[in-house]
């Protein structure tokens, strides 16, 4: 009996493989077209960052600007500084970032604020050029960085500024809210140095 | 004959006291399965080394026997050989059976061993049902290591690449049931879509030698085959059950045949295997769960004169990637190797989140045959691949759950082979192929495509000869030919088209202009020639040697060519090049092979030359937004690789057996005057069994694997400046990690717990110290250790 059970299981599977075997050879000799593929414009470049520095109390606005509109391409960024700090001077900073591949160009500010829990911006400078504080915070009341003031040592100099954005990083680790990389772990999205002059 | 020698190995020498010797046993023979009586069976009476044969019904009788252990070596075409001991004090009635799993339908001339291999002199093993069941809830990868020269290539502890004598990915050719498998194989984090549990048997075959399976297999051949066919009413089936602490992981595998005499046969087999989070010694490694599914059906009609088969495969592999590996730029890559440690560390979880991959992958094939009296055997198939592969990276925003790849291959193929072995002292075989292959790149990920879209077209003929000139030398020889056309749609960044310089060499192809990006119509043709031929000399009934030469050609694969983006885990720019063109490799190899019953050795040399090697090398560093990035072009060199495998196993005690396998590799970049890049070192395995037949054969194992450091490796360390600490640091990339030493356990025992149904019981424990290594060949060795002591427990029941 079951022997005679199977030989009908049998003949039962070899017809739904025959017509597996049919549809499929059907669905895909359909399935090929000699059309051009679409391009794909990346959504997650940044290419743009422009961090835009102005003197509390009035004075010459500066910006710092890397773009480098291949993204991952052959070419590098342009980096531009529009021109010298001053001496002894805070300025409030903002940052914008754009993806410029995009027509109009997509604005990543919009998209770091909704996840701000998870991104953080971080700032140095060499030869003690300027100091950093956070302007913003996130949902949790941890720092951000979109915004932030900029103070200059009080005598003349050059150094290099350099502006990190990190995501999915442990922002309760220490020192990570003052503004201390060391521990903050995450992936790197933006790491750029701008050389500036103190006048 | 040699391997009918080589399974008495395996027996138990019984002591006789030459006292009484008056006695009679009285044996009879059935099978396992359905207790039908098997006639003709070899039975070698160890004691008096000598053979007889069971009758019609089975049965067999001994007379003259004096007290005492009588051992007796039972071999059938078909069945696994049985060694069985007895301690005679009377006259006796004995009924053995054996496990009739193995049989040699499509063979005209049935030889005396139960192994079929593919080939007459190439360098193959083959690794049978019994070895690879204890591969149940790993890789195909892991298993594959039974074999002297065969390493892998990982990315983290769930994707293994097997790696033959140094060669991997698209050197490698993988043949599941006869249909040569096209999943995408030459990235080394794809790993190959096979459900171990599908496989009865897989020969893996160093070298080129077997030339109707393809003429680019520079590395080796892998061949996996479902259970065979019996010509008998019957069925029968195995369930295995695994459970580990590693990973806290379970699998389940099953598989059911049933065998008509008819020549009808069906066979269902599914697997599920689930892990979480497996472990380091000294930490979690976050996000490297898994979970894979397999189910294949199998039937048709197999009778001598002709027959057909239906086979389907279904594999599913969700595998979660070392959160830690998935890095942003240079600095993050220089602090993950000066960590020592995941800088991501979270409690165990069943979850997979980004980064993993999700491949599906179907396998349809229908095949017939006829034989032909007097001409010989024709066999026509057609087989579709269906490969699905979704890689998700660490992605922002709306983008979270959209893969960054999506990649759909089909592939068509049509096989026509024909075997004429009417005569007796040669075997001539050919055959055309004909494939149709398709990529399809979804731009729906909103990452530019890393493969484009492209159709493939290959054509191949081959034929090969076989003949037996005497009764101790064989020779083969084979001349294949092969026609590869690549028909591809692929995007370039403007910029990218005119830094490889491509605007002066290939502007007739680009058939739109988008600005930033260029459209292009990159398309190649390749001709391939192959040829492989081989001797076999056996010096006497214990011992042989073998030669073989190999030409084999290899056409650069999608990736070769077209790679064109970031690699997360790697923090590089992998650039393709489109005037690559084939690589030649010219292959010698000799084996000599020793079989007693106390010793066996079997020693492979080979030299393998390979002219326009393809290969990955570090060609500038690019700066980008994220920082620094260093370039890795596809470059083509001369190579030269050669080395020695060995196995040896030596009983030197009643029940106490050693094995050692052992396998010492050279890789040489000739052009460049340096060594070549992910060469295995020299490692070597030893291991000490003791088995006991009476204890419900009981078998315990300690084995000790011991791992050199790779001394030679190509220098393409790099120096970055590091902006969060302002200093210019020594990027270590290259340095391979020390040696190390693992000893593992296994045990396994039998139970017969019903007349048809046997139970086995498996523990073994892996890395028994929790010992803390990572290994060169480990793609994620910067990012943590690898995997700790792990204990596992299986149950098998056949039945």
């Amino acid at each position: 009996m079951i022997i005679k059970n199977l030989k009908l299981e049998t003949m039962k599977t070899i017809k739904i493989l025959a017509f597996i075997l049919c549809t499929s050879a059907l669905i895909t000799s359909c399935s090929n077209d000699d059309d051009n593929p679409p391009p794909v414009n990346e959504e997650e470049v940044i290419t743009t960052l422009t961090a835009t520095l102005t003197p509390v109390g009035g004075g010459t606005e500066i910006t710092l600007q890397t773009r480098d509109l291949d993204g991952d391409g052959p070419n590098p960024p342009v980096i531009t500084v529009s021109g010298p700090l001053a001496v002894g001077t805070t300025y409030n900073g903002s940052l914008e970032l754009l993806n410029e591949t995009e027509t109009p160009a997509e604005l990543i500010n919009t998209e770091i604020l909704g996840e701000d829990d998870e991104h953080q911006f971080f700032f140095q400078s060499t030869n003690s050029i300027a100091t950093f504080t956070y302007s913003d915070t996130d949902g949790d009341g941890n720092p951000l960085g979109l915004e932030f003031t900029l103070t200059t040592a009080g005598s003349a100099g050059s150094g290099n500024i350099t502006i990190i954005l990190r995501h999915e990083l442990d922002k309760n680790a220490t020192g990570v809210s003052d503004g201390d990389i060391t521990n903050a772990g995450g992936d790197t999205d933006i790491q750029t140095s701008f050389t500036v002059m103190l006048q | 004959m040699k391997y009918y020698i080589l399974c008495i190995v395996i027996s138990i020498f019984g002591i006789s006291n030459a006292q009484d010797c008056s006695l009679t046993l009285l044996g009879e023979i059935t099978d396992f399965h359905d207790n039908t009586p098997i006639a003709s069976a070899n039975i070698y009476i160890k004691n008096f080394d000598r053979y007889i044969i069971s009758d019609l019904d089975g049965k067999f009788k001994i007379e003259n026997l004096c007290k005492g252990e009588l051992t007796l070596v039972i071999s059938h075409v078909g069945c696994e050989t049985k060694t069985v001991t007895y301690n005679i004090v009377s006259d006796v009635y004995k009924s053995i059976v054996l496990e009739h799993h193995i049989e040699e339908l499509n063979e005209v001339s049935i030889k005396g061993n139960s192994t079929k291999k593919e080939t007459k002199t190439a360098q193959e093993t083959v690794i049978k049902a019994k070895t690879l069941d204890r591969y149940s809830s790993l890789n195909l990868g892991d298993a594959l290591k039974e074999v002297s020269g065969v390493s892998s290539i990982n990315t983290g502890n769930s994707i293994v690449k097997p790696m033959i004598n140094g060669m991997h990915s698209s050197r490698l050719l993988i043949l599941n049931n006869n249909v040569r498998l096209q999943d995408q194989e030459w990235g080394i984090e794809h790993a190959p879509n096979i459900d171990i549990n599908s496989a009865e048997q897989i020969s893996v075959i160093k070298g080129s030698g077997t030339l109707a399976y393809g003429g680019d297999a520079i590395g080796g051949i892998i061949v996996i085959n479902p259970s065979n066919i019996r010509l008998k009413d019957t069925i029968y089936g195995k369930t295995i059950l695994g459970g580990q602490t590693n990973g806290r992981g379970y699998s389940i595998a099953t598989n059911f045949n049933s065998n008509f005499s008819s020549g009808w046969f069906a066979n269902v087999q599914a697997s599920l295997k689930k892990n979480g989070d497996f472990e380091a010694p000294d930490y979690i490694l976050t996000n490297t769960g898994n979970v894979s599914k397999g189910i294949s059906f199998h039937g048709g009609k197999k009778k001598f004169e002709s027959g057909f088969e239906l086979f389907y495969s279904y594999v599913n592999n969700e595998i979660g990637i070392l959160r830690a590996s998935h890095i942003g730029n240079i600095s993050d890559l220089v602090s993950a190797i000066n960590t020592q440690q995941p800088l991501v560390v979270d409690d165990f979880s069943y979850d997979i989140n980004s980064p993993k991959q999700e491949v599906t992958h179907h396998l349809l094939k229908a095949s017939y045959y006829q034989r032909f009296k007097n001409f010989g055997k024709l066999t026509l198939q057609y087989d579709y691949q269906n490969n699905q592969r979704f890689e998700f990276d660490v992605r922002v925003g709306d983008d979270r759950n959209k893969p960054a790849l999506d990649l759909t291959l089909q592939t068509h193929t049509v096989t026509a082979d024909v075997i004429l072995d009417a005569k007796s002292i040669y075997k001539l075989n050919f055959g055309v192929l004909g494939r149709y292959q398709d990529n399809f790149a979804n731009p729906d990920t909103g990452v530019r495509r890393l493969i484009p879209d492209y159709q493939r077209y290959d054509f191949g003929t081959y034929i090969t000869s076989e003949w037996g000139i005497n009764d101790r030398l064989t020779l083969d020889a084979g001349i294949r030919y092969d026609f590869n056309r690549i028909d591809a749609k692929k995007f370039y960044q403007t910029s990218r088209w005119e830094e490889r310089g491509y605007d002066e060499d290939f502007g007739s192809i680009i058939i739109e202009d988008l600005g930033t990006q260029l459209l292009t119509n990159p398309v190649f043709n390749f001709h391939n020639f192959s040829v492989a031929t081989g001797m076999k000399y056996d010096l006497n009934d214990n011992s042989f040697i073998s030669g073989n030469y190999a030409l084999a050609s290899r056409p650069p694969n999608p990736s070769e060519l077209f790679s064109d983006g970031l690699h997360h885990s790697a923090a590089r720019i992998e650039l393709g090049d489109l005037r690559l063109d084939q690589e030649l490799s010219n292959r010698l190899s000799a084996s000599y092979s020793y079989n007693q019953s106390d010793l066996n050795v079997l020693i492979e040399a080979f030299y393998n030359n390979i002219t326009d090697f393809m290969y990955l090398q570090p060609t500038g560093i690019e700066q980008t937004i994220r920082g620094a990035f260093p370039v890795w072009s596809y470059q083509q060199t001369n190579a030269a690789l050669y080395g020695i495998d060995l196995s040896l196993n030596y009983k030197f005690a009643k029940s106490l057996d050693f094995t050692n396998k052992s396998s010492f590799i050279k890789g040489d970049d000739l052009k460049n005057d340096t060594a070549l890049i992910d060469i295995p070192a020299f490692n070597t395995i030893n291991e000490i069994r003791y088995v006991n037949p009476k204890w419900n054969d009981f078998s315990t194992s300690l084995k000790s694997e011991w791992v050199l450091e790779q001394t030679r490796f190509p220098d393409y360390n790099f120096e970055t400046f590091i902006a969060t600490t302002n200093e210019t640091v020594l990027v270590d990339i290259s340095s391979p990690p020390p040696a190390y030493h693992l000893l593992h356990f296994y045990s396994s025992i039998n139970f017969n717990i019903a007349k048809h149904t046997k139970l086995n019981v498996a523990l073994s424990i892996n890395n028994i110290f929790d010992t803390n290594y990572r290994s060169y060949l480990n793609r994620l060795r910067y990012f943590a250790d690898d995997l700790g002591r792990n204990v596992m427990l299986q149950l098998q029941l056949n039945y």
